[in-house]
């Protein structure tokens, strides 16, 4: 039997403001434990939440960049639980009434454009951290994060494949990178993510009993995981098995989910309006003032790196893959005005030296554009080749040094000079009779061992071009 | 002459003309206190050095002539405003050892003016009762018959007035906590419109129904506090952010031009007979002195008490969540895993009208139930809003019964929760609107039990209250009427 996967994820991003959402405690990551707090985000009896406006801001940015439509009236509501981490025993966040609904984001598959509903974005406070240690009989509370500003953006459950749901994820972390409202660390958990997944028979309409899958935090994870679940509900609808209703764990180190099998998931949130907190009415002067501030999104900015600088598809969507790599391209590309050969390099040997588990860290890359740049130019021009550069942008990467300054410390600078070329060439035919004479008895392909000779001789430095013109020369006299 | 005795705007005189210094205005309601304390029973902490410390303050700043209204003068606080510095209980067991790192802001505003803060007065446990039976360190006693109870929650804001132990307080007011136990103490307690005080700091009991106000001996110590605690806090996003008038000022007014409203539900079966009389009698005298009666009606009151009790103990629910013993306050030793921590924590640190609360409150929240309840109540108090918006359409002020008999005797109804909750018929309606509503001494019953006169009034129209409270009071002379205490 062919089943069809449904997936819908739930994204928690964290909102890059200064203070948190109910109090004006700093959001900083990192501080001692406990440090970031005050009575408000402890939850003391008598203290009340006040909203950060840059809050709603956040979100009303993400709910343009997304297509949502936005609610004029918000309203707070309490979702009441008890757990260490949350001291007031209620989460703040949003139910009826939420900022933004009915939106969506397209993604590209195998170069088709996929589009993926929004069902809702709404906000809300996160909440402590608690801190295990096995070696002891108790655990430790850090209220550090209770209060920071969190949009928790809701799919449709369209994503059909792992792929699809890594794609939809990339495209959001983009989108809130480049709007510059969320820092997208998924280690820090500032970016985080939580999927629903079943399966169906294809061609059936009702939805399978679904799993929700928690703990991946990288976008590697999520793909493991969901490929995981897949064969797994599979397995079981293939063995004639009923799928169980619970939440999953994924366990990244054994690559493998397992259930949960927590009381926790009884929960009757019994949602309510939260009284302590007016309605917020979001008037269309507010919504068009942030529309004035938007900044270009990946889809624009992709489309017009494919019109003004005629890059391929491919290249256009990795380079706009983040707002700092666009930034970067760009940078780069202010000083030296071939796009294409500037994404090639980026794509291969930045890409390569930079790789970590989810892509690169443009900021981190100790290769300034202006020095990439800077190195292509060289090349350009003839001063170095394309091997050496290679050389050379390993040692940038290395030391962050620009490339004519390694050049000139490493003696790498390209042999132009025919006289001094000219010199060794004739030093190699001359110690290599036998292969003179098989090129004359029409083996030309020894022409390629006289040229691996020389770049011997010359540390790689010659100049391609003028190698193979000079064996001809002389071998042709 | 016994200076505990005397109102605020008496003693400003004597303060500012020096007459008197605040230490000696401290002293004699400390003496007082010591007399007469082990009969009623008010306070639940007392702060007699810092009180003098206060009180030499005060008496630095009044020489200087650089004293606010209400500089020198003793007040006693309803234990459930957060005092820095000062223990905090809301009468529960759960919170015996909590000490506020930080002040409501009506405590801020009252220490800006120089105030004298004696200590912090009983109340039921988290202000859910009528009687203040319900505190975890006992009943205090009605000073007018200490086999009666003080009302609630309130009960020793209230008592602690009457009695002298405190020029006046501060209660809260969340179905009738200020004006009830006022009535049944005689005295005067305003509750004013939502929004108009700030709630920061005030532990929650239901977040939209919560009010601090004054408890005072007479209706211009009641303007002079309400000015003082009133207006818009950066602190509180449900405070209103709109101009404050000089509520004293607005007294001078009088009667002139009123026109009141007797709503006729609240003159229905179960009202006893004396209060009755003396609400009728109140509204003959105000007839007798120019302001014009109407009979009106507000059809909704009916639903008012069945709103409330799924509303306040929804809300509750929800506020008492965070005594959960792990970050301050009462923590259960027994126990082994988190959730025993949590049940034994609870189970053993809260009492049980509160549990029963927060047990109504859960249910009616529940998935399956809150349309039902939860949603159903929140319609019944639009309702109960329009009602009033017609009415006061057509008149000024509404008078009537504040609670439908004189103060009972203590334990008499501590058994039968439901007839306790019906008891607050009549100043429920005010809360669910968030209009202002004030409670004024207006006689006695033949058991000499003091009986008071409720005055509701239309959002922020709390100068009409104290006009009319105050023409009623002129008219009937008994602000001064004292306990005899024996």
């Amino acid at each position: 039997m062919e089943f069809e996967t449904v997936i819908g994820l739930e994204v928690h991003a964290q909102l890059k403001t200064n203070t948190k959402i109910f109090c004006s405690c700093t959001t900083q990551f990192g501080n001692p434990p406990n440090t970031n707090t005050c009575p408000v985000c402890l939850g003391m009896p008598g203290v009340l939440p006040v909203l950060n406006k840059t809050v709603v801001e956040y979100a009303i940015k993400m709910a343009q960049a997304t297509n949502c439509e936005i609610n004029r009236r918000n309203q707070f509501a309490r979702k009441n639980y008890f757990y260490p981490d949350l001291p007031k025993g209620y989460q703040i966040s949003q139910f009826e009434l939420p900022i933004a609904e009915h939106g969506h984001v397209d993604i590209e598959i195998d170069g088709k454009n996929r589009r993926i509903g929004l069902t809702r974005i709404h906000m809300e406070e996160d909440a402590g951290k608690l801190v295990h240690d096995s070696h002891e009989a108790h655990s430790y509370v850090d209220l550090n994060r209770t209060g920071v500003p969190l949009i928790e953006i809701v799919s449709e459950p369209d994503l059909r494949s792992a792929e699809e749901a890594e794609a939809y994820l990339r495209k959001l972390h983009a989108v809130l990178r480049y709007l510059d409202i969320c820092d997208g660390n998924m280690q820090e958990g500032s970016f985080r993510c939580d999927a629903n997944i079943s399966l169906r028979p294809v061609g059936q309409e009702k939805l399978g009993t679904r799993s929700e899958l928690k703990n991946m935090n990288s976008f590697k994870n999520v793909h493991r995981a969901l490929e995981y679940e897949i064969r797994r509900q599979r397995d079981i609808l293939l063995d004639g098995g009923e799928v169980v209703q619970e939440t999953r764990l994924w366990d990244a180190d054994r690559n493998v989910s397992n259930s949960m099998r927590d009381k926790e998931e009884a929960h009757d949130y019994r949602y309510f309006p939260d009284p302590d907190l007016v309605q917020v009415v979001i008037d269309d002067e507010w919504i068009n003032e942030i529309k004035q501030t938007m900044p270009e999104l990946p889809d624009e900015r992709r489309a017009r790196f494919i019109t003004d600088f005629a890059l391929p598809i491919d290249d256009a969507v990795i380079m706009t893959s983040s707002r700092e790599l666009a930034d970067y391209f760009e940078a780069a590309l202010k000083l030296f005005a071939k796009p294409k050969k500037i994404s090639n390099w980026i794509m291969t040997e930045l890409m390569r030296e930079m790789k970590g588990e989810e892509g690169i860290n443009i900021q981190e890359c100790p290769v300034t554009p202006e020095n990439l740049a800077a190195l292509l130019i060289l090349i350009d021009k003839g001063a170095i080749s394309g091997k050496i550069a290679k050389t050379v942008f390993s040692e940038m990467m290395k030391t962050g040094k620009d490339p004519e300054t390694i050049v000139k410390e490493k003696n790498l600078a390209q042999m132009s000079d025919e006289g001094d070329l000219m010199k060794i060439v004739q030093e190699i035919l001359a110690d290599n009779p036998e292969q003179v004479a098989q090129f004359k008895a029409g083996k030309t392909k020894v022409m390629g061992f006289f040229v691996g000779q020389l770049m011997k001789k010359t540390r790689g430095k010659a100049n391609p071009k003028m190698a193979n013109q000079l064996f001809g020369q002389e071998l042709l006299k | 002459m016994k200076l505990y005795e005397l109102t605020i705007h008496k003693l400003q005189e004597m303060l500012a003309g020096r007459e008197i210094s605040a230490v000696e205005l401290t002293r004699s309601v400390l003496d007082r206190i010591e007399q007469t304390e082990p009969k009623v029973n008010a306070y639940l902490t007392l702060e007699t050095d810092k009180a003098l410390e206060q009180a030499e303050a005060a008496d630095k700043k009044l020489t200087e002539k650089q004293a606010a209204p209400l500089c020198g003068i003793p007040f006693a606080i309803k234990d459930v405003m957060c005092t820095k510095g000062m223990r905090t209980t809301a009468g529960s067991k759960i919170l015996e050892s909590f000490v506020p790192p930080y002040d409501a802001t009506v405590i801020e505003k009252l220490r800006a003016e120089g105030a004298v803060f004696v200590g912090k007065v009983s109340m039921d446990e988290f202000a859910m009762g009528s009687a203040n039976e319900n505190c975890a360190y006992g009943v205090p006693h009605n000073p007018w018959n200490f086999d009666h109870i003080c009302g609630g929650s309130s009960g020793g804001s209230a008592a602690s007035v009457a009695a002298g132990e405190c020029i006046a307080s501060l209660g809260s007011d969340t179905g009738g906590s200020i004006r009830q136990p006022g009535s049944h103490c005689g005295v005067v307690g305003l509750k004013p419109t939502y929004g108009r005080v700030s709630r920061f700091g005030l532990l929650a009991f239901a977040s939209s129904l919560d009010q601090i106000g004054p408890l005072t001996k007479d209706v211009t110590d009641c303007a002079m506090m309400l000015n003082a605690i009133c207006g818009y806090d950066p602190k509180d996003s449900t405070s209103v952010d709109r101009p404050v008038p000089d509520h004293r000022a607005a007294l001078e007014e009088g009667l002139e031009g009123m026109t009141i409203g007797i709503p006729k539900e609240y003159f229905g079966a179960g009202l006893d007979p004396e209060v009755k009389k003396a609400v009728l009698n109140s509204i003959t005298r105000l007839k007798e002195a120019g302001a014009e009666t109407r009979d009106v009606s507000l059809p909704h009151t009916e639903y008012g008490v069945a709103a409330y009790y799924i509303i306040a103990p929804a809300e509750a629910s929800s506020n008492l969540a965070r005594y959960d013993g792990v970050r301050y306050g009462f923590r259960s030793q027994e126990g082994e895993s988190l959730l025993e921590m949590y049940s034994k924590t609870r189970s053993q640190g809260f009492g049980d009208e509160v549990k029963r609360r927060i047990i109504i409150g859960t249910y009616a929240l529940s998935s399956g139930y809150y349309d039902a309840y939860y949603k159903k109540a929140s319609q019944a108090r639009t309702l109960i809003v329009e009602d009033y918006k017609k009415v006061f359409a057509e008149c000024d002020v509404l008078i009537s019964p504040v609670a439908p008999s004189p103060a009972w005797r203590i334990g008499e109804k501590t058994h039968d929760p439901l007839s306790m909750y019906l008891m607050d018929a009549l100043t429920i309606p005010a809360n669910l609107a968030g209009i202002p509503a004030m409670s004024v001494p207006c006689g006695f019953s033949t058991d000499g039990l003091p009986i008071g006169v409720q005055m509701q009034a239309s959002h922020f129209e709390e100068e009409k209250l104290l006009r009319v409270a105050g023409g009623l009071e002129k008219l009937l002379g008994i602000a001064s009427a004292k306990p005899s205490m024996d």
